[in-house]
């Protein structure tokens, strides 16, 4: 079985009068532990392909399993609670809250789980040592460097160990080598077992991926290890 | 997500505002303090008049020789003519009636005062050594009238405290004697200042035995008797025990009239509260103004921070995790208003005392207890829309707005 199963998805979005078919009849399959990369050009139907997988959108039509389990028929109270234990998102922007301590945004998923304080403390410091964010604790975002705000923000999406981890564009607004920091540390994450699904425009990030996705006008046009791969 | 964990996201969440949250809480402060401060005025002004009629003598029964007609308090009662006279025996008989406390006859006429070549014109006033007691009135110096007879006329007078200053200076007054009419009488006792009161002032009085006055003035009537019940409750038995009394006596005619002053009091009473009453519902409209701006100043916040509720969502926040948050930030900007206002409130009733210190400007408890569960009531209640509109939005929406 694999970990995600999508069948015949279908997503429209209407505009005004006219409709935006942003994904037509996509069909994938990924498997627990996988490094996949999703390519394409702006406006490909990327992101709401990724906002799908994460359970902020529902499609108009098609099935999508996760681990065997229906989710499209969820609830939104069931979608928010899979979210919370089986989902990590890393967006372009970072999307830290502004007024929270890099700490306190790292332990956010920890406290809408309702873990215990001591618990969600010990766990903050060893992410924040494990991402080399510990003198780092106390910063508020507009303290911190594009790259430390990433981390930061990696370090919320997988502060409770989730099975999936979903990035969109989580490169995008940094530098070349900070960049190859982030991805360096989320294929880290990847090889500790979690699933790893990218959106990037960057053809030498995507080629680090053991698949491409390669995705035009909604659909998925190529679907293949190494399809892309530019000499490393 | 626990409460206090809902509590604390909430708090950070109003105090990353600063400028905002102080707006709100100013809003909100004001409208409590408006209440605390009108209640305590109004309920001032209420104790201020009940305090000064107490003042004047508790579980008080008041006989006034003729009938007035209403039976209330009005002016004729105060000044009607008198068609058969109030004695002595009449005030002797009440005095055995059960629940009776103390029996003080008032007898008064105006008068000369001498000594040592000073002379003043005087209101004398004929009663018993009951009245001191009666009216709650303190002796400065010396002793009150002797407790006798009431028929007994001694040659004894007890002086007002203006009426000693202005024959004796600084001299010793108690042991003197002194000329009133064409009697002479030693000065047993001088009265202690009374000082402010909407009662009856004694510092420009001489008080003599009722008999001591009636032989003075040449008349066997009284002014007026002044009876007090052994309690609260001994009232009403006392009027009707007074009544049958007094109409057996005077051949089947009941030709006084009573007056207690429970039923001023009562009036007054009723007045005054209804009056803070109304006082305090306007100021809690400025409550409710202040409700609807907390609602305008959270739907802001919930626009202000739509990304923020699109990554919560993201990272598993249910809508009803978002919608407690904002609620409990609602709750927590009106407490903190409620609170601020109560110590505006309490400064401003403090302020309200020391401008006017005969006031007794207290807020009453059901005033301040109201207004904080008005303030905190209207802040949740208008937080209610916002709070869901934010659990309702959707997230991908709510995450790419900048
Ligand atoms: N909420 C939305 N409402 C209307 N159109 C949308 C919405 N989200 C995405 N689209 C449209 O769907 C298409 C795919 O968008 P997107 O998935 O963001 O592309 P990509 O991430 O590959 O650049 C685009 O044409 C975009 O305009
Ligand atoms: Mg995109």
């Amino acid at each position: 079985m694999a970990q995600i199963e999508l069948t015949g998805i279908e997503r429209c979005f209407q505009l005004g009068d006219s409709q935006v078919h942003a994904l037509r009849n996509v069909t994938l399959t990924i498997a627990a532990g996988e490094y996949v990369a999703v390519m394409g050009p702006s406006g490909s139907g990327k992101s709401t392909l990724l906002n799908l997988l994460g359970l902020l959108d529902r499609p108009n039509a098609g099935s999508y399993l996760l681990e065997g389990r229906d989710v499209t028929t969820l609830d939104a109270d069931e979608q928010a609670e899979v979210r919370r234990n089986r989902i990590g998102f890393i967006f372009q922007s970072f999307h830290l809250v502004a007024r929270l301590t890099a700490a306190e945004n790292i332990a956010l998923p920890m406290m809408l789980a309702g873990l215990p304080a001591a618990e969600r403390r010990a766990r903050v410091r060893r992410a924040l040592d494990d991402f080399g964010l510990a003198s780092r604790a106390e910063h508020r975002p507009d303290q911190l460097s594009g790259g430390q705000r990433q981390r930061v923000a990696i370090a919320r999406a997988t502060i409770l160990r989730p099975a999936v981890l979903l990035a969109d564009e989580p490169t995008g607004n940094l530098d070349r080598s900070t960049g190859q920091d982030v991805t360096a540390l989320m294929e880290e994450l990847n090889a500790s077992g979690m699933t790893l699904v990218v959106v990037t425009h960057d053809p030498v990030m995507g080629g680090r991926a053991r698949r491409q996705i390669l995705m035009e006008d909604g659909a998925i046009v190529s679907n293949a290890p190494g399809a892309l791969a530019p000499p490393p | 997500m626990t409460p206090a964990d809902t509590l604390r996201f909430a708090t950070r969440a109003a105090t990353g505002y600063p400028l905002r949250t102080a707006l709100m809480v100013l809003a909100m402060s004001i409208g409590v303090a408006a209440v605390v401060v009108l209640t305590a005025l109004g309920d001032g002004a209420r104790r201020y008049v009940i305090d000064e009629f107490s003042a004047l003598g508790s579980n008080l029964v008041i006989v006034l020789p003729g009938r007035s007609e209403t039976g209330g308090v009005n002016l004729n009662s105060l000044v009607t003519t008198t068609p058969r006279d109030l004695t002595v025996s009449d005030a002797e008989a009440l005095r055995r009636a059960p629940h009776v406390l103390r029996v003080a006859p008032l007898s008064v006429g105006n008068s000369e005062i001498a000594f040592g070549g000073r002379l003043r014109n005087v209101l004398v006033l004929g009663t018993n050594a009951d009245f001191l007691e009666l009216r709650r009135y303190r002796i400065g110096q010396g002793r009150f009238l002797p407790a006798e007879d009431n028929t007994r006329a001694s040659a004894v007078v007890v002086l007002g405290a203006t009426i000693r200053d202005e024959l004796f200076g600084n001299a010793p007054a108690v042991g003197r004697m002194v000329r009133i009419g064409d009697r002479r009488l030693r000065v047993i006792g001088v009265m202690a200042p009374s000082g402010k009161g909407l009662g009856m002032n004694t510092d420009e009085l001489v008080i003599t035995p009722v008999a001591t006055a009636q032989a003075m003035f040449d008349t066997n009537t009284l002014f007026r008797i002044l009876i007090e019940a052994r309690g609260r409750e001994a009232i009403a038995p006392v009027q009707q025990q007074i009544e049958a009394l007094l109409r057996a006596r005077r051949g089947g005619e009941l030709d006084v009239t009573l007056i207690t002053q429970d039923a001023v009091l009562g009036t007054f009473d009723r007045i005054l509260t209804t009056l803070t009453l109304g006082v305090a519902g306007i100021a809690a409209i400025s409550l409710a103004v202040a409700g609807v701006l907390v609602m305008n100043v959270m739907l802001v916040a919930v626009t202000q921070r739509t990304p923020e509720i699109g990554l919560l969502k993201a990272l598993g926040a249910t809508g009803r995790n978002i919608r407690l948050a904002f609620l409990a930030e609602a709750a927590v900007l009106s407490l903190a208003g409620a609170f601020a206002g109560l110590a505006l409130g309490h400064a401003g009733a403090w302020a309200l005392r020391l401008a006017y210190p005969v006031l007794p400007a207290w807020p009453p408890d059901w005033a301040v207890l109201a207004a904080i569960g008005t303030a905190l009531a209207t802040g949740i209640l208008f937080g209610v829309i916002p709070a869901r509109r934010a659990a309702r939005l959707d997230p991908i929406q709510a995450l790419a707005k900048r």
